[in-house]
């Protein structure tokens, strides 16, 4: 063909794609794949204002009615979008389901694949173990510094290491190939994926971040099917996306004041972090409420014990509570290695907190008080909070701790075998170790004291306590690990002795900029961002997660799987289809 | 009144108006006394001082709203998490300032001085709903 001929006929293309009616939104969305006789919430957005008569949607070629057996409501015009029809907390027997929507002119399809469970439940308890953002850089680093190395063979492996089923996870979103949080957690508690910074709802095109079609989540599951206990554990405030995900239905992460009233809803047994800043009344100095709200009064009036610093926690023990609040800081609690060692960050205001140890322990022994068993989500949050502004150095303490407590679920295990423990992170960063950083090398700039290959040797970090952490982080020969995403700031190749590292500040133009504070480090290497210059730390990487898992319905963790699969997991080991 | 001596009165009364308006300097570890996860304990110091003209120092944090006519004031510069840059997810021992004029935004890089009227307890902004625990009214800064 000519090019004459092409170019109108281009032209006429790009036309008729730009003036295009945009397909009708469907929600659940394609693709999903979701436990039968779970809730959830139907809905189709079209981008025109349309009459009732114009819409045809069917499931199975039969209307929406007949399916659900109510019929959905129809909203002419939403918020100027164009119309809408809505049925709220709705389920569908297992089975293959073909949705279409027209309005005249688009037709849009969805394949829903509903799945159902065995009758009988193959597990007791179910414990779900997530260290944030926690990637293969996380659990070498740790085994390194935990364990050691002699002569090629490590002295002895991390508990996660021994777990007999391991799998690789993908936590693709729906909006986006990345993910944050919000939504993969939401995948692990309602077996539906969501877009990022959402969690148990599909985000829909209204501004309301409540109103969202949502995903029933495995809380609300075992509340209404199940007499067991649920807990809720992280050293995170317990608003942040992952304990928030257990029970939460919200398109805004950030909505942590409501995100207290719906722990508040479903009242787990166990509820520990740190964020008292967002259930104290906005009288009180440290409160983030804006009302006059007093959730710590809320939940002691609903029977819990209340615990606010590790002594406390301690005392409450002895005689074991039914229901236990823990709230140890009006943020997120501090690490490892400023807890221990470096007493930085928060701990001078915060001297008395527990470590994820002391939580776990804690948990365990109020839940198992239930003969039906329980569900219980940990969360060691720190892993990530580290890893983004790229202080691996505390990110890999934190991964010893939880190490420590995936010890612990085993020994539970152990005793209690008709227990599910599974163990990932929630998404990843693209942390990699590459060799050690020597002081005593000879060189100008510390770049030339990174070892790498045979150079690299072994770095001398010691621990002579034997409490599994190194007696100081700040050895002369100690690992070279680097972060492959990262805004402007200056890399100092040491560990942040002062506190929490701090990469970037923001300017008058909104863009970061590296933080001054570290410019005179000695040795201190400007490394210009490859991110774009809105963020400020390091981002997540999209590379898969590990998980590893044992006890009933464990097997079924292999190979390589999408998130949303850890839910139907656990989903079927508890029988929650029923 | 050769004008050499006006100035030079000028910068006297200048001195004299400021001297005697910064009759206190707080720094941020002499915020709080303590408290704990019930929620901090205001200081000794901070309680004598509510009412009074002080000054403290600190990092100005970028603009919350482009509308706002106030800056929070942080102990250490601040990089907010990319997915909670809602306004509560601020450190919890902030000031924040109210200016008496514009002034234009500092870089979070510098330490700057802010003088200013303190008023302690919960307020809500009326054009944001920010709430903070502690405030100066009538403030200017500078870099130091």
């Amino acid at each position: 063909m000519k090019a004459t001929v092409m170019m109108p006929l281009c032209l006429g293309m790009a036309l008729l794609t730009a003036t295009a009616q945009a397909a009708p939104a469907i929600y659940p969305v394609d693709t999903a794949r979701f436990l039968g006789t779970s809730k959830f919430d139907f809905k189709v957005e079209f981008d025109r204002e349309l009459s009732q008569s114009d819409i045809d949607v069917r499931i199975n070629g039969k209307s929406v009615a007949d399916v659900f057996g109510a019929k959905p409501e129809f909203i002419k015009n939403e918020e100027g979008k164009g119309s809408a029809i809505l049925l709220r907390n709705v389920s569908l027997k297992p089975g293959k389901y073909a949705v279409t929507a027209k309005d005249g002119k688009e037709e849009a399809r969805a394949a829903w694949d509903v799945y159902g469970t065995p009758e009988k439940a193959k597990a007791k308890n179910v414990i779900l173990l997530i260290a944030d953002g926690l990637s293969m850089g996380h659990r070498t680093g740790a085994r390194l510094l935990s364990k050691g190395v002699t002569n090629g063979m490590y002295n002895g492996y991390l508990s996660m290491d021994t777990l007999p089923y391991t799998g690789m996870l993908g936590t693709c979103s729906v909006d986006s190939i990345a993910a944050d949080s919000a939504n993969t957690a939401s995948a692990y508690m309602t077996g539906h994926k969501s877009s990022v910074n959402a969690i148990g709802v599909y985000a829909d095109r209204t501004k309301d971040p409540f109103d969202d079609p949502r995903q029933e989540n495995i809380a609300e599951l075992l509340r209404r099917k199940t007499n067991k206990s649920i807990g809720i554990v992280s050293d995170a405030e317990v608003e942040d996306a992952t304990p928030a995900s257990v029970v939460s239905h919200t398109r805004k992460r950030s909505e942590k004041a409501a995100i207290v009233g719906m722990f508040a809803g479903i009242r787990p047994e166990v509820l520990i972090g740190g964020g008292s800043a967002y259930f104290l009344p906005r009288t009180v100095p440290g409160s983030k409420r804006k009302d006059e709200k007093d959730y710590v009064e809320d939940f002691r009036k609903a029977g819990y014990a209340l615990a606010t610093t590790r002594t406390e926690l301690m005392n409450v023990m002895e005689k074991t509570p039914d229901r236990l609040l823990g709230l140890f800081h009006t943020g997120n609690l501090d690490g490892a290695l400023d807890r221990k060692q470096l007493k930085k960050g928060t701990v001078s205001k915060f001297p008395d907190q527990p470590d994820l140890t002391d939580s776990m322990n804690a948990a365990l022994k109020v839940l198992s008080k239930n003969p039906n068993g329980f569900f219980l989500m940990l969360e060691a949050g720190l892993v990530d909070k580290y890893t983004h502004p790229l202080d691996w150095e505390r990110a890999i303490y934190d991964t010893i701790m939880f190490d420590k407590v995936v010890a612990q679920a085993q020994a539970f295990c152990d005793a209690n075998p008709d227990t599910l423990l599974i163990v990932t992170g929630d998404h990843t960063h693209a942390l990699s170790i590459i060799g050690t950083v020597d002081d005593n090398l000879p060189g100008e700039l510390m770049r030339d004291k990174v070892g790498i290959y045979a150079a690299a040797g072994y770095p001398n970090y010691k621990d002579a306590d034997g409490d599994g952490y190194p007696d100081s982080v700040n050895v002369s020969k100690r690992l070279a690990a680097f972060i492959g995403n990262y805004p402007d700031h200056y890399e100092t190749y040491r560990p942040k002795l002062d506190g929490p590292f701090v990469p970037a500040v923001k300017d008058e133009n909104g863009h970061y900029i590296a933080n001054a504070a570290y410019k005179d480090v000695p040795g201190a290497q400007f490394v210009p961002g490859n991110l774009p210059r809105t963020e400020s730390t390091g981002v997540h990487a999209i590379d898969d997660l590990v998980v590893g898992a044992r006890g009933p319905n464990a097997d079924q963790i292999h190979g390589f799987m999408n998130s949303t699969e850890i839910f139907r997991i656990m989903a079927e080991a508890m029988a929650l289809g029923n | 009144m050769k004008s050499w001596l006006a100035v030079l009165l000028c910068f006297v009364l200048g001195v004299q108006v400021a001297d005697a308006g910064t009759e206190r300097r707080l720094s941020f570890d002499e915020l709080y006394s303590g408290g704990g996860a019930l929620g901090l304990r205001f200081s000794d110091k901070v309680l004598s001082s509510e009412g009074k003209w002080i000054s403290i120092r600190g990092f100005m944090a970028p603009p919350l709203k482009a509308d706002a006519d106030f800056f929070v004031l942080t102990r250490e510069p601040v990089a907010l998490c990319p997915f909670c840059q809602s306004d509560s997810d601020w450190p919890d021992n902030i000031l924040v300032v109210y200016l008496s004029e514009k002034q234009r935004f500092v870089q979070n890089n510098a330490v700057i001085e802010v003088e200013g009227e303190l008023e302690v307890g919960s307020w809500t902004d009326e054009r944001t709903g920010f709430v903070s625990q502690l405030r100066l009214r009538n403030a200017t800064f500078h870099k130091l």
